[in-house]
């Protein structure tokens, strides 16, 4: 085995170059706001840093642009009216939060959905961690000069979108769970065109990421730089590949299977050295095992009903059952007035989602409207390692840092 | 399910209580005990993950009214969750508890958005600030007495003002001609607090955005 290697800590490089130059000589810092419109920094995060030339010696992220009071608005709002708000935590993977949100709400409502919605859950979440995948990797090549990247990729994200529609009616606002199951069956020999998808996809993935993973110009900008050891990632809750990249194996679909993962057989891929070159990799092997999921989901998908059956007071009976039997309507009625019926109590459920692990703490007392929803989003602590890590970087490696962390701020600032 | 950790943990800190859950175990533990705890589950118990820190709001006249609570996941015990919670101290205008960043360093941006949503005050955080609102905001929003559709502020930019002589105002269709004093009226609008029969809904559609962010 070779020998493991380690990069040097840039905080301590930083403090044992600054002691080799005499006080007197000691150059004064600037300050550089970065952000909240920059291109590299995915939407509106802002980093105030302190600079000693070329070599960033304080990072502050600075949130909040994107605040929308998602968890006010929450307990306000029946628990079914909430779903569209998910699609907008992580807006490029819209299903998986749907999914995660569902799951957590079922979960405090002990409903059990039959396993063709738990199927039709794993694939399209699946499908969204590709297609969140694709965007995380466009962008990142983009901030590092590799312009190529996102041309491939966002044109595979397109095929995804067209399917998305297909199944939802929407390409990015998808809301397609509802408490107890989700909102349409799947359609006519959709599952064929996932295939089809799938065959023609791993090709294109392999091309694409040939363009980068023994690219010497990807690999200078991103070989040693950002590097978080395992003992930092657990310090500060990073979770997704970004934790997995620093080489702890934490995979929620392995490790507290939901919706039926435990059924699927996939790698979970680690990093060795923490690196923005080895997140980039893990989220390479993501792709691929995403895709070996979706096949074995396509392969026995389960027939049967799509939506809890047996959960009179949560999911909405069918539509036409509601325009021609009365009991039906009045339950129509009540769960879209009152919202479904979840009993007293409290949940935590986290999801293995692309950007990490997305969680719903939910505190109910009764009725149809949350007490308290906390949102625990993957961008908001994976971005509060930020200030540890561009310590000592230069400020392009500051871009490449933030492409390789791949946040989302819809999710972030919440 | 996995009990023996919370057997042990009775056993060294008798005053922790059991707290009702339907899914992980959950422990009700006094405030002077929260780094205790927490040190201990994850030290001897390989609960390494903080995953949040958050609070509840029991609403006005609840004692005690703020409870905070922490998320524990352990990657070596194959996924398993613990829940502890506690009272909050202080006051409701001032609750406090106490800082775990010692423990963790990513508890600093959880304490930070604790702070910043409902005026808990964690002693011996390194840099206690707002997080997703701006510094000056002068309302903690996810407390019960906030009400939905907010309550309109200053927004920031005095030193803007005070730089260029130029004044940050809202934007027109928020100024209130008849009245300018509400921009800083102090208590929220019993009209604009979101009505909440037992049961049903409040009406967020009906009720109109007044605070800019």
């Amino acid at each position: 085995m070779a020998a493991e290697h380690t990069f040097p800590d840039s905080a301590a490089r930083l403090a044992a170059g600054a002691a080799t130059v005499p006080d007197e000589f000691q150059p004064e810092k600037m300050s550089l706001s970065m952000g909240p419109s920059h291109p590299s920094t995915h939407g509106v995060l802002r980093l105030q840093l302190e600079i000693d030339g070329e070599t960033v010696t304080k990072a502050d992220p600075v949130i909040g642009y994107l605040h929308r009071g998602d968890e006010k608005i929450a307990e306000n709002m029946t628990y079914n009216q909430f779903v569209p708000y998910t699609d907008r935590l992580d807006y490029l993977a819209p299903l998986a939060n749907n999914m995660a949100y569902a799951i957590a709400v079922e979960r405090l409502a002990g409903v059990k959905v039959p396993p063709r919605c738990e199927a039709i859950r794993v694939i399209t979440a699946e499908m969204a961690r590709i297609s969140a995948h694709l965007m995380g990797l466009g962008a990142f090549g983009l901030d590092v000069g590799a312009w190529t990247v996102l041309l491939y990729s966002l044109e595979e994200r397109e095929k995804l979108y067209k399917l998305f529609e297909e199944l939802t009616g929407a390409r990015f606002t998808t809301s397609y769970t509802r408490i107890g199951g989700v909102t349409r069956d799947i359609p006519e020999g959709w599952l064929g065109r996932v295939g089809a998808f799938c065959d023609q996809f791993l090709p294109i993935l392999e091309e694409t990421l040939r363009l980068l993973t023994r690219n010497k110009i990807f690999m200078d900008r991103t070989v040693g730089v950002g590097v978080i050891s395992k003992a930092d990632a657990l310090a500060y809750g990073l979770t997704g590949p970004n934790l997995r990249g620093s080489g702890v194996g934490l995979d929620l679909r392995k490790d507290k299977p939901y919706s039926g993962y435990e059924n699927y057989e996939f790698d979970v891929p680690v990093g060795t050295s923490g690196d923005c070159y080895d997140r980039y990799l893990v989220r390479g092997e993501e792709m691929r095992q995403s895709v070996r999921i979706i096949r074995q989901v396509i392969a026995r998908f389960p027939e049967g009903a799509w939506h809890a059956t047996d959960a009179r007071r949560i999911f909405a009976p069918p539509k036409d059952k509601v325009l021609t039997s009365m009991e039906e309507l009045i339950q129509n009625f009540m769960i879209v007035t009152e919202g479904p019926q979840i009993p007293a109590g409290e949940v935590y459920f986290e999801a293995e989602n692309p950007k990490g692990v997305l969680g719903f703490y939910i505190v109910s007392k009764g009725g149809g409207v949350p007490y308290r929803l906390k949102i625990r989003s993957p961008s908001f602590c994976n971005l509060s390692i930020v200030p540890k890590v561009c310590t000592g970087c230069l400020i392009s490696d500051v871009v490449a840092v933030l492409g390789s962390l791949d946040f989302v701020m819809g999710e972030c600032d919440r | 399910m996995s009990a023996d950790f919370l057997a042990a943990l009775r056993s060294r800190f008798p005053q922790a209580a059991d707290r009702a859950s339907a899914d992980h175990p959950a422990v009700n533990v006094p405030l002077a005990d929260v780094v205790a705890v927490l040190k201990f589950l994850r030290d001897e118990h390989g609960f390494d993950l903080l995953m949040d820190v958050t609070a509840i709001d029991w609403s006005e006249g609840a004692n005690p009214r703020f409870t905070v609570v922490y998320h524990l996941l352990s990657t070596t015990r194959s996924g398993s969750y613990v829940r502890v919670a506690a009272p909050c101290g202080g006051n409701d205008e001032a609750p406090v508890a106490p800082s775990v960043t010692s423990l963790w360093p990513g508890a600093n941006w959880h304490e930070r958005e604790c702070y910043d949503m409902f005026g808990i005050r964690f002693e011996g955080h390194p840099d206690l600030r707002r997080i997703l609102m701006w510094e000056g905001y002068p309302y903690h929003p996810l407390r019960k007495d906030f009400p939905l559709a907010g309550i309109e502020t200053e927004l920031p930019g005095a030193d803007v003002v005070e730089e260029t002589g130029t004044k940050v105002v809202a934007a027109p269709w928020r100024v209130d001609r008849s009245s300018p004093r509400a921009v800083r009226s102090t208590s929220p609008r019993p009209s604009l607090a979101p009505r909440t029969r037992a049961g049903a809904t409040a009406s967020p559609g009906r009720t109109r955005r007044r605070c800019g962010r």
